[in-house]
């Protein structure tokens, strides 16, 4: 079985290409059991998973759940945000009780950006981080790099535009520093101030301008859009957003050419993407979602998995 | 540990350094019960004790015009007893504190009560009283009566006062008492709920990012204020370039204006974040190469006029929260003088300077005369010895908090011991 630089996934910026390029071909190699009538494999027999979410989730914990469950693993769910957990009560202390159980592996999703390898102070489990607040979130953009490869057949020199509000988005940062690795070109668009500052030193372009965007880019990664952020004076209202920066039927039907759209989901139909873009030929959304699945089994296997053969 | 002296003890062959006038002699000090009798040639009795200061600079005790002692209300953080224990330690004679406790100290009494309660303690502690009644931003206090109850200052610390028109009425009203008013300056609208330096570092750890510009903005309304009102406004804890030059410029035209500067702002870099260690999230933010040399310009050129330390305790709790909730700050009383002295020292200033700015360039904030070694006088003695490199370890950190991301650096120059009237610390007196 190939082996991993790292012990645990926190993040991108710390993985290889190789090992990265390892985790998209392994997912693959799931997609194939998802094919089958039975899409459960014996690889994680006996290995003890607890998925940590201090933050809702839908999409990103069922994804992990079934990749865990198809691998034969143990699982147990702990969600926070529903339970008597204050703001910054001890997450040293929940965890070290939960992992004084004997925890082979934590997934964990936290608010806190940093919280995974804070984490990896207090315990010696293999962790896998499912998103730590605006920092990063790598199943997700390992899963959208999938996609990519799947629709291209590479990741080199594909250009990828990334849409919305990039400063506040662990997905944008994570595609960012996995696709630089893979020798994608990225570019990001957006409102100005929702584009963090000095980013150009991490390798990306930057056009606000969307229209130019879509004549330059071979996939575009529309981002949701957080409803909470409207009103507050941060964007001005849905219609301007729309205007500028909304992936519209009208504004696709001016390009004529092919694009790529990709969604992390979930989506504000109507606000950051026609509800018929999302819906067409174009959008690849919900192989992303079944890649999801694949490349979490993939990541799972890989980095929790023995020696014996896998089992396919 | 903390001692006493009884008797006559004699300081000999010693540099004595005094700041205020710049004038360095060899020779010894005599002290009798803690009482300053002779200095330069002195006639010792029989039964002296005496400590060889060969190599050593004899300097006044230092003085920190910035901590928190968080008494009362976080003393599971801090006490009066063991935050004067850690400036002593430190080399510190000297501390003013800050009135962000619990609740604040912005009232007479509770002035009076740091007052009465430091009384006997080895070190002067010097209160100084909120600006605006419970640090909430909107009335000011009793500021003459709290001066009256033995005030030195005024301010909100740890929270700006945000209210232009509240910070005008504080600074000409404080003129009547003749004390400074010292603003936390950082704008909370740009401030923006960030946990550190905004810069490229911060967008690749995903962390919040606290622009330089919540300084500046803020720095440059009280350099206006400071300017219309001819009042007395210091300025904490600067931290960026983008202050230094505006402090720098206001100066240059004759504003009467104070600032400072942490030994954690001129000698750590945001860098110290990367693995998100919690020790190093401190407000204002650790910052850029760009912005650390800039204030050690700023310190040489005259522009700062002093070294603080915002000494700042939390529990092992508190910075073992997450990134985002663990409070800011950091102790430093303890490391101050070692790491404040090599990082100034590579810079290309002397141990001089760097004394009289934890001396004389404190006091002259204050408005305070220092008269080192004043015959008659009690001790206020830093015994330094400028060569000697030490690793800073948790062994010597007196603080009930050992929050200190500096644990494990290695410092050229340190205090030795300290002398307090009858008090004593450290290894050279024992």
């Amino acid at each position: 079985m190939p082996t991993l630089r790292n012990k645990h996934l926190m993040g991108l910026e710390h993985i290889d290409s190789d090992d990265i390029q390892l985790f998209i071909d392994t997912g693959f190699t799931f997609r194939e059991v998802l094919d089958r009538p039975i899409k459960k494999v014996p690889s994680l027999t006996g290995k003890n998973i607890v998925n940590f979410f201090f933050e809702n989730s839908t999409r990103t914990r069922i994804s992990f759940e079934l990749a865990e469950k198809r691998l034969s693993a143990d699982v147990t769910n702990f969600s926070a945000t529903l339970s008597s957990l204050n703001k910054g009560e001890g997450l040293k202390d929940t965890i070290q009780n939960i992992h004084a159980m004997k925890i082979d592996c934590i997934v964990m999703r936290h608010p806190s950006p940093g919280s995974c390898l804070q984490l990896s102070n207090y315990v010696d489990s293999i962790i896998i981080n499912a998103g730590d607040g605006m920092h990063e979130h790598p199943t997700q953009a390992l899963l959208d790099m999938m996609s990519l490869q799947e629709k291209f057949g590479r990741l080199k020199g594909v250009k990828i535009a990334i849409l919305g509000d990039i400063i506040h988005s662990r997905v944008a940062l994570s595609n960012i520093f996995g696709l630089n690795k893979m020798g994608a070109e990225v570019m990001l668009c957006g409102p100005p101030h929702l584009i963090p500052r000095n980013i150009e030193e991490m390798g990306v372009k930057i056009n606000t301008d969307i229209d130019e965007v879509i004549e330059w880019a071979d996939a575009i990664n529309v981002l949701r859009i957080q409803r909470e952020r409207m009103g507050l004076g941060i964007i001005p209202s849905i219609r301007e957003y729309r205007n500028y920066f909304g992936i519209t039927q009208e504004r696709l039907a001016n390009h004529k050419k092919e694009i790529v759209i990709m969604h992390p989901g979930p989506i504000n139909r109507g606000v950051e993407i026609d509800s018929s873009i999302a819906d067409g030929e174009q959008a690849i959304i919900l192989d992303q979602v079944l890649n999801g699945v694949a490349v979490r089994m993939s990541i799972l296997y890989l980095l929790l998995g023995t020696e014996e053969e896998m089992s396919t | 540990m903390i001692s006493t002296i009884k008797g006559s003890i004699l300081l000999e062959n010693g540099s004595i350094y005094d700041p205020c006038k710049n004038k360095k002699i060899k020779g010894s000090v005599l002290l009798n019960n803690g009482i300053v009798k002779e200095v330069g040639k002195c006639s010792p009795p029989k039964n002296v004790k005496r400590v060889n200061c060969q190599g050593k600079i004899v300097a006044p005790g230092l003085i920190d015009i910035h901590a928190h002692f968080r008494e009362p209300g976080r003393e599971d953080k801090e006490t009066l007893v063991t935050g004067a224990t850690a400036a002593f330690s430190g080399g510190f004679t000297r501390v003013c504190i800050m009135p962000n406790t619990n609740p604040p100290l912005d009232t007479p009494e509770s002035i009076r009560f740091i007052v009465e309660k430091s009384a006997d303690l080895p070190i002067h502690i010097f209160p100084i009283g909120a600006i605006t009644r419970r640090q909430a931003g909107l009335e000011i206090t009793e500021i003459g009566e709290m001066v009256q109850a033995g005030a030195v200052a005024i301010s909100d610390d740890g929270v700006p006062v945000q209210n232009g028109q509240v910070m005008r009425y504080a600074v000409e009203y404080a003129q009547r008492f003749n004390i400074p008013v010292i603003n936390h300056a950082e704008d909370i609208y740009l401030l923006n709920d960030g946990v550190m330096n905004e810069s490229a570092l911060s967008t690749q750890l995903g962390l919040p990012g606290n622009p330089d510009i919540a300084e500046s903005v803020m720095v440059y309304r009280d350099l206006e204020i400071a300017e219309f009102t001819n009042g007395r406004i210091h300025i904490p804890h600067v931290s960026s370039s983008r202050s230094v030059n505006l402090i720098r410029q206001y100066k240059n035209k004759g504003v009467q204006i104070t600032a400072e500067v942490t030994p954690h702002h001129i000698g750590l870099l945001e860098t110290k974040l990367t693995q998100y260690d919690t020790n190093a999230k401190v407000a204002p933010p650790l910052r850029s190469e760009k912005d650390r040399e800039a204030l050690i310009d700023g310190l040489i050129d005259g522009t700062i006029d002093c070294i603080a330390t915002d000494h700042a305790p939390h529990t092992i709790e508190d910075k073992e929260m997450d990134f985002i909730h663990s409070p800011c700050g950091m102790i430093g009383l303890e490391s101050a003088f070692g790491l404040a002295h090599t990082v100034l020292i590579e810079a290309g200033a002397t141990t001089e300077q760097v004394i009289g700015w934890m001396t004389d360039g404190a006091a002259r904030v204050m408005g305070w005369e220092l008269t080192p070694l004043g015959i008659g006088s009690p001790a206020e003695i830093s015994i330094i010895d400028p060569l000697e490199e030490w690793e800073f370890t948790k062994d010597h950190i007196q603080s009930r908090s050992k929050n200190s991301p500096m644990i494990g650096m290695i410092f050229k120059g340190r205090v030795v011991s300290t002398i307090s009237g009858k008090y004593v610390f450290g290894k050279h007196l024992d």
